[in-house]
């Protein structure tokens, strides 16, 4: 077909988490610009095991950037050359013909490659059970305005939501910090009426349990936020920092 | 654990000292730049010795001055603590990284740091130890005025004060709204007032600092 590509793959391979890992060159064949990366990869399974080769593992699931399960650092940036996007929805009419594309697995201390271009992100599920909730049944979602909330902090509390906990964040960073992701499960929460009464033992939780799998401090270069898939604002490690702070200084208990 | 070293000892905490200690030393670098700038009234040093004087008798400034060496310490031992932290939560880098995310003086706080500290060590031989440890100036032998035309008569000594002047505007570049943010200081009215204010200071100062030497090399100040 017209427009189809040829491509040089260079792609990360690791057997487990003890092997050093190298790169290995693929030459992909008449690719559809139509094709998300993903499915791009799958072509490459494919011919690997109809050679007998081991696949390559890489993380996915739902295939429509709201799992954040898909991961790889694409030509230097998480999920490719596109601004926030996941790499699913990342589609090779973004390559040109005869291009090189290095892929390579997250690089953190904390998420711990365990094959290939798959690394261990079970750290932020750490995180989250830390704190990351509210420790009462609030019921059912109720009518609206039956519990008054104004329109900045729902609108706030919402786009802090929308983190996917991808660990793009944590890729990007120079010193692999989790600060974007944690500050955006903080505020989710302590925005919102059900979140706030436990807002304070919540950040200390979160911040120790972040600090514990060995995520790096944050100096504020904002890499994190450029290549959120879902655009997380940086103004949530401010807010983050401040309610740790307040967390430690006024808070009576302990 | 106690909630105070806790938080010291978290890595926000770490970044909090960080940021309340470099707002410290930029006080202090106003303050620093003010008196020298005495200099350009071009008065053969009068005004700026009258200045160095005060700054240099008077108790508070003294008192104060312990206080800037302790805070100069902590935030250069605790930049390179969380530096070889930070390599360490880090200790893979890509084979391809594209860096179009962030600038480069962000990511390079620590180089810029230690550019900073070596220039002060020297700076700090040519005038502080000068003027407290000898009795050059005390015994009047010298004025701090005709003491920087002195250390300013050698060309290597102004490039290196000139080049070190880049390494502090692109230092505080970064870290003058960085340390609003990390303290959580961060408002849509306010933050980006904060950011431009923080972009001229970045420059106007390194600026006047860079123009002492080089005035007096070129003999604009007499």
């Amino acid at each position: 077909m017209s427009g189809n590509m040829n491509l040089t793959l260079k792609v990360w391979r690791q057997k487990n988490s003890s092997d050093k890992g190298r790169f290995e060159t693929y030459k992909m064949q008449d690719i559809s610009p139509d094709m998300s990366f993903l499915e791009m990869f799958d072509v490459l399974n494919e011919q690997l095991i109809n050679t007998g080769e081991e696949p390559v593992v890489f993380d996915h699931d739902c295939r429509e950037g709201i799992c954040g399960m898909c991961s790889m650092y694409i030509n230097g940036r998480p999920h490719g050359p596109k601004d926030a996007i996941t790499t699913c929805q990342l589609h090779m009419r973004s390559f040109k013909d005869g291009d090189i594309i290095v892929v390579e697995p997250w690089r953190a201390a904390a998420f711990p490659v365990l094959k290939d271009l798959a690394v261990d992100r079970s750290a932020f599920d750490r995180i989250i059970a830390a704190g990351g909730f509210v420790s009462v049944n609030t019921g059912n979602a109720q009518d609206g305005n039956n519990l008054p909330i104004s329109k900045v902090d729902a609108d706030e509390a919402f786009a802090s939501a929308a983190c996917i906990g991808c660990g793009a964040c944590v890729a990007a960073c120079k010193n692999a910090s989790a600060m974007l992701f944690v500050s955006a499960k903080v505020n989710q929460l302590s925005i919102l009426p059900q979140g706030k009464p436990e807002r304070m033992q919540r950040v200390r939780a979160m911040v120790a349990q972040m600090d514990k799998e060995g995520f790096g401090a944050c100096t504020n270069t904002g890499a994190c936020s450029a290549e959120c898939p879902k655009e997380i604002s940086l103004s949530n490690i401010a807010a983050l920092n401040r309610e740790f702070l307040m967390a430690n200084l006024i808070d009576q208990e302990g | 654990m106690n909630a105070l070293s806790f938080l010291l000892n978290s890595t926000i905490g770490k970044k909090i000292v960080m940021g309340l200690t470099g707002l410290f030393l930029i006080s202090f670098l106003l303050v620093h730049c003010g008196v020298n700038s005495l200099i350009f009234f071009n008065d053969g040093g009068e005004l700026f010795n009258e200045g160095a004087e005060f700054m240099g008798t008077n108790l508070l400034i003294r008192t104060v001055e312990i206080l800037l060496f302790a805070g100069l310490i902590l935030h250069s031992i605790q930049g390179l603590y969380l530096v070889y932290l930070n390599r360490k939560s880090r200790n893979v880098s890509y084979h391809v990284n594209s860096g179009k995310n962030s600038t480069w003086y962000s990511k390079s706080m620590g180089l810029l740091g230690t550019l900073i500290l070596i220039f002060l060590i020297l700076h700090l031989k040519h005038f502080w130890v000068t003027s407290r440890f000898t009795d050059q100036i005390t015994g009047g032998y010298t004025t701090l005025f005709d003491e920087m035309k002195v250390v300013f008569s050698e060309l290597w000594v102004v490039i290196l004060y000139v080049f070190s002047m880049f390494s502090m505007a692109y230092h505080l570049l970064h870290g003058f709204q960085s340390a609003f943010q990390t303290l959580g200081l961060n408002h849509k009215k306010y933050t980006p007032f904060i950011k431009k204010l923080g972009f001229w200071f970045s420059i106007i100062l390194p600026f006047l600092f860079a123009m002492m030497p080089i005035s007096m090399y070129l003999g604009w100040i007499e």
